[in-house]
């Protein structure tokens, strides 16, 4: 059981949302699709349900070329972003409808829908309508909806996007509880690197309607195969800049320079992009090897237990984050630590070079 | 000064209310008394009027007729509208901007410049002098304002309640008949509401294309005098009846009607 898309692209009018894409999606566990707005995900999911067909390519789903098989005969179940719900329903009908549409017998209708309404702490509120509830049961309802259903495929488009944090929090947790050993397989939308992590599995990068990664959570995250992947998968977005190796040196700047490590020793001589992740960039040096630079202080964040400052070195805005609260003016010249162990080399095409 | 915040719109409804209170002050005086003396409420209190017009066939055939050709008009238009509103809401073709404002223009002749080809079209279709004829002939300004009321509400419903109802199995005319029109309902009795409303008060058309057996009452009340002299009374009560469908059909939209004025659509 498995789906898998082969050389699919879809154009609508002169623009083009997806890009080619070949990739085949992992039977267990959550698959991530990441990527910004406008990035595809939205294009892929429904190309995923069948919602739209393909410009050109195909989708294959248990061995079977599904491309042209419309969303009714697919089975496949799908929450938006925006709480939908049926409004001229009760929730319980609005759970039900799934399964009154394959005509159940009411008994098993009730039972279903009352072990994923308990399941979902939607109880309750079975009587009610939905616009009567709040974001967090409504998108709930959504949930439980297309979970009353045994779907092959769940498709999970930003759901938790517009709910409020705590909400959230909540939810994301709930997730991978209510799809473990329901033996379907689970499409997760989303545009938060932090939520990828959370709910492991797999994740697809995507910027702008292009594939740029596909693979387990982790490895996406800490080897990125090119600075495009990187940047997607970056909270806050993930620094880079021109670098020169020279004599086993290497050079960011005039004035900034450190001995390569002996992972960088194999790089040959020659022009690279680095990326740093924003908080292997400190105010205090690291354990490990690190090179101390100084900047201009132009913004900076408390949250809670985190600091993010932004500052300016060689007309490059960079970003730091650690932490702790560290108290700096705006204005101010600081000193920072960057990680050098933790540098990420691309070559000037921004294909990752293994270091 | 806060004292008198009541006066204007005091003022306002007196005004709005004189003519109608004349009205049905009139219809509940005899012809005589409305001819010779200037009086403000009824001396010689009757109900012969409105006794008059629901015994003569020829003063309740016109509400029939009207009703009917009226409650014709207002099925065709919404059921037409329905489909066409749904696809201007939702699909993109060629030119669908434009074909969405030249159903508006259809709204910018008037009637009369229709009058004549409808006349001899619906005589040789044998459809002169028919409740039909009158609903069909009112279709011409009722289905653009119909598209266009309604496509303003189907517009409010998000699209990804169509993908919900796909991805739980509905086919297209279930999703459309169990969840997509209850959703809508609220727009859907506005657009009823107006499409009555039009064909309710148009004329010039419905006179035109009748003559005697599908004869509206708004003809009908035309005929100021008749072989016994002018029949004011009569008429002032013919014209309190007027009033009544629309006012019921009104009480049933209250609470939307805001809304469909608010889409900017009317």
């Amino acid at each position: 059981m498995s789906l898998v898309l082969k050389n699919v692209v879809k154009r609508v009018g002169s623009e083009t949302h997806i890009y080619d894409t070949s990739v085949e999606l992992h039977d267990e566990g959550f698959n991530i699709l990441l990527g910004t707005t406008l990035s595809g995900k939205t294009s892929l999911i429904q190309l995923m349900a069948g919602l739209e067909r393909p410009t050109s390519g195909e989708i294959w789903f248990k061995g079977k070329n599904v491309t042209g098989v419309p969303v009714q005969k697919r089975n496949v179940s799908m929450v938006h972003q925006q709480f939908i719900n049926y409004p001229n329903f009760s929730v319980f009908d609005n759970i039900a409808s799934p399964l009154r549409v394959v005509n159940l017998s009411r008994s098993a209708i009730d039972e279903r829908v009352g072990r994923v309404a308990e399941m979902l702490k939607l109880t309750p509120m079975l009587g009610r309508n939905p616009n009567e509830l709040s974001g967090g049961q409504q998108q709930r309802t959504a949930l439980a909806r297309a979970l009353v259903k045994d779907s092959d495929l769940v498709l999970l488009d930003e759901p938790l996007a517009n709910l409020d944090y705590k909400l959230r929090e909540e939810l994301r947790d709930d997730l991978p509880k209510l799809f473990a050993d329901r033996g379907c397989m689970v499409v997760y939308a989303t545009s938060e690197p932090a939520e990828a992590l959370s709910l492991g599995g797999h994740t697809a990068a995507l910027h702008n309607g292009q594939l740029t990664q596909y693979g387990e959570t982790p490895s996406v995250y800490r080897q990125p195969t090119s600075l495009r992947s990187a940047k997607v998968f970056s909270d806050p977005p993930i620094n880079s800049a021109p670098v020169t190796k020279k004599d086993g040196r290497i050079h960011l700047n005039d004035q900034v320079s450190w001995d390569a490590t002996p992972a960088q020793m194999h790089i040959a001589d020659g022009q690279y992009n680095i990326a740093v992740r924003a908080h292997h960039i400190t105010p205090t040096p690291p354990s490990g090897a690190s090179v101390k630079v100084s900047g201009r202080i132009l913004v900076t964040e408390l949250s809670g237990s985190e600091s993010v400052a932004h500052f300016v070195m060689d007309d490059q805005t960079w970003i730091s984050q650690s932490h702790g609260v560290h108290a700096n003016k705006v204005g101010a010249v600081a000193q920072y630590y960057i990680d050098i162990d933790r540098c990420l080399f691309f070559d000037l095409d921004n294909k990752r070079i293994a270091a | 000064m806060k004292k008198f915040t009541w006066l204007v719109p005091t003022i306002y409804i007196l005004f709005l209310m004189l003519p109608i209170y004349w009205l049905l002050n009139m219809s509940f005086k005899t012809t005589n008394e409305i001819l010779g003396v200037f009086t403000l409420w009824p001396q010689e209190f009757t109900f012969e009027n409105y006794i008059a017009i629901f015994t003569d066939s020829t003063w309740y055939n016109g509400y029939i007729n009207s009703v009917t050709y009226v409650v014709i008009n207002t099925v065709i238009s919404v059921s037409a509208a329905l489909p066409a509103a749904y696809a201007f809401s939702r699909y993109r073709f060629l030119g669908d901007k434009h074909l969405f404002f030249w159903l508006l223009t259809n709204r910018m002749a008037p009637p009369a410049v229709f009058a004549l080809p409808f006349f001899q079209l619906y005589s040789a279709a044998n459809l002169f002098d028919t409740p039909l004829a009158v609903a069909l002939a009112h279709g011409l300004f009722n289905i653009p304002l119909a598209v266009w009321i309604l496509e303003g509400f189907m517009s409010g419903v998000p699209k990804e309640l169509d993908e919900t109802a796909y991805v739980d199995g509905y086919s297209f005319p279930r999703f459309f008949v169990k969840i997509f029109m209850p959703t809508i309902a609220a727009g859907i009795g506005v657009t009823a509401f107006f499409c009555f409303m039009f064909s309710w008060v148009e004329l010039l058309l419905a006179k035109t294309l009748t003559s005697v057996a599908a004869k509206p009452i708004a003809a009908i009340m035309t005929r100021t005098a008749s072989t016994s002299g002018y029949e004011l009374g009569l008429l002032a009560a013919a014209g309190a009846l007027t009033i009544i469908p629309g006012a019921i059909v009104i009480y049933f939209v209250r609470n939307h009607i805001a809304k469909g004025f608010a889409l900017g659509r009317v």
